[in-house]
């Protein structure tokens, strides 16, 4: 338990992380590479095409749209996560975290819709339908871009740091109460009722694990890759970034 | 401590009354655009009335936010306020004088704008008016309340005005949700008590945090 907080204060320390991830970023790259390739050669060529529902091939549509519309949502818990700790632990690493998080989690977010988008008109007919998960991620990418907003427009940094923090919690509660509100209303609206899918038959199930693996992995990649440009951002008149950036020793008495 | 701190809001306000009706006058203007805009015609402006009516006390909430945190912010009153009281308390004085000076008039000038909308139109009595006039008694005090943390959000932030909008327009689309569905219930003849149950819940939430973090929120604008 000792051990855990030590590792826990020693990540608030801007040079350990940098040195850490620095280490991590090689391991996860390739694990991301490896794990995409298997994934989309499974998703793309070795998988069947989906015929019930007159499909086609579009169902592979979904192995990019299932993990993008997981992550975007998970990407927002781990923004409030890391938020509180900052606010709470007075940790700045935890802010740049949230600031790192921000846009992949935004991006996650647009590619769910895209991709949502461009699997809906094959198959129910129409690029946009009200329907109560697309709304509500909807809603989830104005509240990313609402933080990436608010962020933007401080000059101060530490201010931005702690304002997105509370917009990021104050969000967090609120995207259960908008996910169910808005189903309520889609039901009272007698939306499009999307069919309930059973059991996805094991033919599906590999491929679609394989690019959930993968793309976790790819997100974590580029969250801790803005993370190291967000630590070298905020600690540019440190002596060790010097260091770092020259590639030299800038210690004093070598003159 | 609270009451000292809402007469004081009160005051500030009288002395710019013009200020608090310019809000109230767009919620008139806005809504009395739909008829040029659609149709005038009474089954059609009833169908859209409550929708219209409640996004336009919504905007007139959001546009009418600003003058109660940003003079305050500017002219260093607010940091005097938060030295003298706890910022919760503040903040709690600051969403009250926002809504009696705001949503309590919207929800007085709504039957008028419910006359334009044709609200009543083919039932004999004025029952939708006071459906309409309970859901936004409900619904704005959470309006103000969430509009109190991104307010106190942005007020150090360097680029303003629409930013706010931005930031809470989300988090309202529960309560314009439910404010309108509680009003076109009550249009189709049917039970609008959950709705309401619905909205009051809400605003319980809204209370127990929201004061809390816009407090928050004015401590770091101002630290």
């Amino acid at each position: 338990m000792a051990n855990a907080w030590r590792w826990f204060h020693q990540l608030g320390s801007p040079k350990y992380l940098f040195q850490k991830t620095g280490q991590w970023l090689p391991w996860i790259w390739g694990a991301t590479l490896i794990l995409l390739a298997v994934g989309l050669y499974y998703s793309l060529w070795a998988s069947p095409i989906e015929v019930r529902q007159g499909q086609g091939h579009t169902v592979r549509i979904m192995y990019v749209h299932v993990p993008a519309a997981a992550l975007s949502m998970i990407a927002y818990i781990a923004m409030a996560i890391a938020a509180t700790v900052g606010l709470v632990w007075k940790m700045k690493m935890a802010f740049a975290a949230v600031r790192s998080i921000a846009p992949v989690g935004a991006a996650m977010t647009f590619l769910a819709l895209f991709t949502g988008s461009v699997w809906g008109k094959p198959t129910w007919g129409t690029w946009w339908e009200w329907d109560a998960r697309m709304t509500s991620e909807l809603l989830l990418l104005f509240l990313y871009l609402g933080y990436i907003a608010l962020h933007a427009s401080f000059s101060d940094r530490s201010k931005a740091d702690k304002a997105g923090a509370i917009l990021a919690i104050v969000g967090v509660i609120n995207i259960p109460i908008i996910y169910l509100s808005v189903k309520w209303w889609n039901t009272l609206h007698q939306g499009y009722s999307v069919t309930e899918e059973g059991a996805l038959d094991p033919a599906f199930q590999t491929p679609l694990f394989l690019m959930l693996g993968a793309m976790y992995l790819l997100f974590a990649a580029l969250v801790i890759m803005r993370l190291r440009a967000e630590i070298i951002l905020r600690n540019q008149k440190a002596r060790w970034v010097t260091e770092w950036a020259t590639g030299q020793s800038t210690e004093r008495g070598d003159a | 401590m609270i009451l000292t701190l809402l007469k004081r809001e009160l005051k500030v306000a009288r002395r710019n009354w013009i200020g608090l009706a310019i809000p109230l006058l767009f919620f008139i203007i806005v809504v009395s655009l739909f008829p040029f805009a659609v149709s005038p015609e009474a089954p059609v402006l009833q169908k859209l009335a409550p929708g219209v009516i409640w996004v336009a006390a919504l905007l007139a909430m959001l546009l009418s936010l600003e003058q109660f945190y940003r003079s305050d912010y500017q002219d260093g009153s607010l940091e005097q306020l938060l030295l003298m009281s706890s910022p919760t308390s503040v903040a709690i004085s600051k969403i009250l004088a926002h809504w009696l000076l705001t949503g309590l008039p919207l929800v007085i000038l709504s039957p008028l704008l419910a006359v334009l909308m044709q609200i009543n139109y083919g039932s004999a009595g004025s029952s939708h008016t006071w459906v309409l006039m309970l859901s936004l008694v409900l619904g704005t005090p959470t309006l103000c309340l969430l509009g109190a943390v991104g307010m106190s959000l942005t007020l150090a932030a360097s680029r303003n005005g629409l930013l706010v909008s931005i930031l809470i327009i989300p988090l309202y689309v529960p309560i314009l949700i439910f404010g309108a569905s509680t009003v076109t219930a009550s249009l189709e003849n049917m039970r609008y008590n959950g709705e309401l149950a619905i909205l009051g819940a809400f605003l319980l939430i809204a209370i127990v945090f929201a004061p809390f973090a816009s407090g928050r929120a004015l401590k770091i604008s101002v630290g």
